[in-house]
């Protein structure tokens, strides 16, 4: 509320931009500068609220800002500029939009009477990024930035989070042109508004159900990271006993150390986890979307289970596998509620089937407890995140690229907490893991980041390392050098009789001098002995961006694995053993 | 099944495309498509015509509405409802026996002729698609030359109202 005798604030529509990042509590902006956001920039300059960051490339400025997001649960922000800038952050808004993070994206346009005329750096990023956003929109009138800013925040974070993108006309932040600026404290929009509590009559079926149960599972997902509900999941799982399972973007909202915790499903998921979804007769999927790369074949998905669903997008809801008591809403307060109502009931679970479950899955954990070959004179990558795990106590927060050695950071980092594990699963994103450690690094200085990558991958964006040393992120980085593009290289082990087409890298750099040649410390690890020390030493350089190049086994391949076309028992567990 | 799906939109640039680019993202089907303003100037009805089992329609319309500018939806042919599509159709008619010929048929579609040369007649048509097909249907002796569709509108009969 403004009162009469204050007088309203004259701003243009560049000092409105930052202003509104401001007033949203925005720190940091990621970016990179160019003629169609020259205005903005130059506001940006003559104020100190809002601090920049100059990325160097824009797609690491997306990754930067999404996993922030990722880490603290707060819309990232990006800045950049008209044509070229604004398509090089393509590929991380549609990161962002496939595993639903919060984000927004200000990118530069052409004067608004130039707009279709083919004029420099013009591109239609209105509907380059329709697809892949939660909501785009432009600048139409000056006057309208610290609402349409606003309203970005509000859509970005709310209901199912996803990036919005704000595409600002030169012509719209003039520096000389002034008007009135007020930033809305809070919005409605009549054609959006997303449902937080859970219909109760559902919640009152799921309860039923659950205590009916003889061999229940809980299944949860980015949903509960996201929606900050870890403390439900685990007060409703340890009050009712039940085994729980983590999808790949849910990891660390159920403690990884707690013996409830059976690992993540799906594809590369823990043999348990999987035997005991499939065998399951009532799961529970809180905050997770039936991935293809979770259920396998959908027709012979999990044959003898009730599913209850709790998701706050009805389109989540039986888009794959049908649900049978849907529940649409917020995790948060759903859980809460059903955490609520178990306290009241007089009924228990089923205390005698309970315990013959909990045997079976006991057994099933015996099979394949993510053993892998011990004291083999090369580097197995398992072991190498085994020991930054431990070193780290399983507190540090990791990010990585995607590949074989994501997937070894996923099954042997114990991830204790939620928000810690930070990696692109929907969209698979190579180039991912360092400006996402950059990220987190930059907001959480005295946290331990590690950046688990793949020599191919973090040739993606390895760029960066400059951005490391102008801001001082002390980034880990521990680069599984396998020398392959080794989980399509595993591929072709398994589908194309280990024809390896392109999938060697050859003629690559040495990482150690390349790390030492942007103003940072490398250490090579070759043999297994070495491994320790190094950790030891990297972590204890506080202060010092390192790159581990750690040569590991270019053989090894990630198992567990689903069989393709199967059920979710049907796994491939090692080179010559499956299901 | 066909399903006639209405759809208040507000009156933004881009909304249309943000509509038509879901359908072709996901692989839904769109049979027809018409699009004005209300008697309320920010919004706009669209009413799309679509196809697919019950599955991929309860999918459309939980898409359409996540999008931000979509305010209500209604899937028409749930309930009792009127549809009607414009037809204008030009066809050749030189000789009297010809011109006979089409103005009986269009008595018959109660159409009118809202066009005449020497050598051609245009008409239009209203009715349901399948009457519009029928007619299309009862023109095969004649030269048609040209057919302008408007695509299908409707509204639930009664009461029942698709607004604020
Ligand atoms: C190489 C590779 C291998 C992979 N292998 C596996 C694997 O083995 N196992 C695996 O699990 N994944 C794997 N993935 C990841 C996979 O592709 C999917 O990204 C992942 O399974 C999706 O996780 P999720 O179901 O938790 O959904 P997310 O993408 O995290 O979606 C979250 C869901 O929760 C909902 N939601 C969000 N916020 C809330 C809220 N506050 N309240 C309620 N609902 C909310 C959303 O609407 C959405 O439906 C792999 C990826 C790669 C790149
Ligand atoms: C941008 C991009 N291009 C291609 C792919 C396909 N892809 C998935 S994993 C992978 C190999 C990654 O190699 P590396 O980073 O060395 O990891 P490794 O599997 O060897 O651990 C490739 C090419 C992808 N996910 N992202
Ligand atoms: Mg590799």
């Amino acid at each position: 509320m403004t009162s009469q005798n204050t007088k309203t604030e004259m701003l243009s529509g560049a000092a409105m931009v930052i202003r509104a990042l401001a007033d949203e509590g925005v720190e940091y902006l990621y970016g990179y500068p160019g003629g169609a956001v020259l205005h903005i920039y130059d506001a940006l300059f003559q104020q100190s609220k809002v601090k920049h960051v100059l990325v160097r490339h824009e797609q690491a400025a997306t990754h930067m800002a999404d996993a922030y997001a990722r880490a603290s649960g707060k819309a990232g922000v990006v800045l950049v500029t008209s044509g070229p800038g604004a398509t090089n952050a393509v590929t991380g808004i549609a990161t962002a939009y496939m595993d639903s993070i919060p984000m927004v994206v200000l990118t530069g346009q052409v004067m608004s009477h130039l707009i279709g005329g083919d004029a420099f750096q013009e591109t239609d990023m209105l509907g380059i990024s329709r697809p892949i956003v939660k909501h785009n929109m432009s600048v139409r009138r000056p006057e309208d930035i610290p609402y349409l800013i606003k309203k970005a925040f509000y859509i970005a974070q709310s209901g199912r989070p996803g990036p919005v993108v704000l595409d600002i006309p030169k012509d719209m932040t003039m520096p000389n042109e002034r008007y009135p600026y007020q930033y809305p404290e809070t919005l409605k929009l009549r054609s959006y508004n997303p449902t937080a509590a859970g219909h109760p009559g559902q919640i009152k079926k799921a309860v039923t159900a659950l205590l009916q149960a003889k061999r229940p599972i809980i299944y949860s997902g980015g949903g509960v990271i996201m929606g900050q509900a870890s403390e439900e999941l685990t007060a409703l799982a340890r009050k009712l006993n039940y085994p729980v399972t983590n999808t790949l973007m849910g990891l660390g909202a159920y403690p990884a150390d707690d013996s409830q915790f059976i690992g993540m499903l799906g594809m590369h998921g823990s043999y348990e986890a999987n035997m005991t979804m499939h065998h399951a007769d009532v799961i529970l999927a809180v905050g997770a979307r039936f991935d293809d790369r979770v259920t396998n074949n959908t027709k012979k998905f999990c044959p003898h289970a009730t599913i209850i669903h709790i998701d706050i997008d009805p389109a989540s809801i039986s888009k794959t596998i049908n649900a049978h008591i849907p529940i649409v809403g917020l995790v948060k307060p759903v859980l809460a509620a059903m955490v609520a109502q178990l306290e009241q009931k007089k009924t228990k679970p089923d205390s005698k089937a309970l315990e013959s479950w909990w045997q079976q899955i006991e057994a099933w954990r015996s099979v394949h407890g993510g053993e892998y070959q011990q004291d083999t004179p090369v580097l197995k990558p398992q072991a190498v995140i085994e020991a930054v795990s431990r070193i780290t106590k399983g507190e540090a927060y990791v990010t990585s690229d995607v590949g074989q050695h994501q997937m070894f950071a996923a099954q042997y980092y114990k991830f204790n907490k939620p928000n810690r594990w930070i990696n692109s699963g929907g969209l698979g994103t190579m180039g991912f893991g360092l400006p996402a450690a950059m990220g987190v690094k930059l907001n959480y200085p005295d946290a331990d980041v590690v950046c688990v990558t793949g020599e191919g991958s973090i040739q993606m964006n390895i760029q960066e390392l400059s951005t490391c040393k102008q801001y001082g992120l002390a980034v880990k980085i521990i680069n599984l050098n396998n020398g392959y593009l080794g989980m399509v290289k595993q591929w072709q082990d398994m589908n194309y009789e280990s024809r390896y087409a392109s999938s060697y890298m050859d003629s690559l750099p040495d990482f150690v001098k390349l790390a030492e040649a942007y103003g940072h410390v490398g250490i090579r690890v070759t043999k297994p002995e070495e491994l320790e020390p190094a950790l030891e030493r990297a972590f204890a350089l506080k202060d010092q961006l390192v790159f581990l190049d750690i040569h590991v086994d270019p053989k090894e391949h990630v198992y567990p694995m689903h069989v393709p076309g199967g059920a979710m028992h049907e796994m491939f567990l090692s080179k010559t053993k499956r299901t | 099944m066909r399903h006639i799906i209405s759809v208040l939109l507000e009156n933004e640039s881009g909304s249309l495309a943000r509509v038509v680019g879901l359908f072709a993202q996901r692989g839904y089907n769109i049979d027809s498509l018409t699009v004005a303003p209300t008697e309320d100037a920010t919004m706009s009805r669209l009413t799309l015509v679509t196809h697919g089992n019950d599955q991929v329609i309860e999918q459309i319309t939980k898409h359409l509405h996540k999008l931000i500018e979509v305010v209500k939806l209604q899937d028409l042919s749930e309930s009792a409802h009127v549809e009607r599509e414009l037809m204008l159709i030009k066809v050749k008619a030189t000789s009297n026996e010809q011109r006979d010929e089409v103005k009986r048929c269009a008595d018959i579609f109660r159409g009118q002729i809202i066009d005449v040369t020497a050598k051609t007649f245009t008409i239009q048509v209203v009715g349901t698609s399948d009457k519009l097909d029928a007619f299309i249907e009862a023109l095969k002796g004649s030269v048609i030359m040209e057919v302008a569709r408007s695509g299908v509108s409707g509204i639930s009969r009664g009461e029942k109202t698709l607004t604020l």
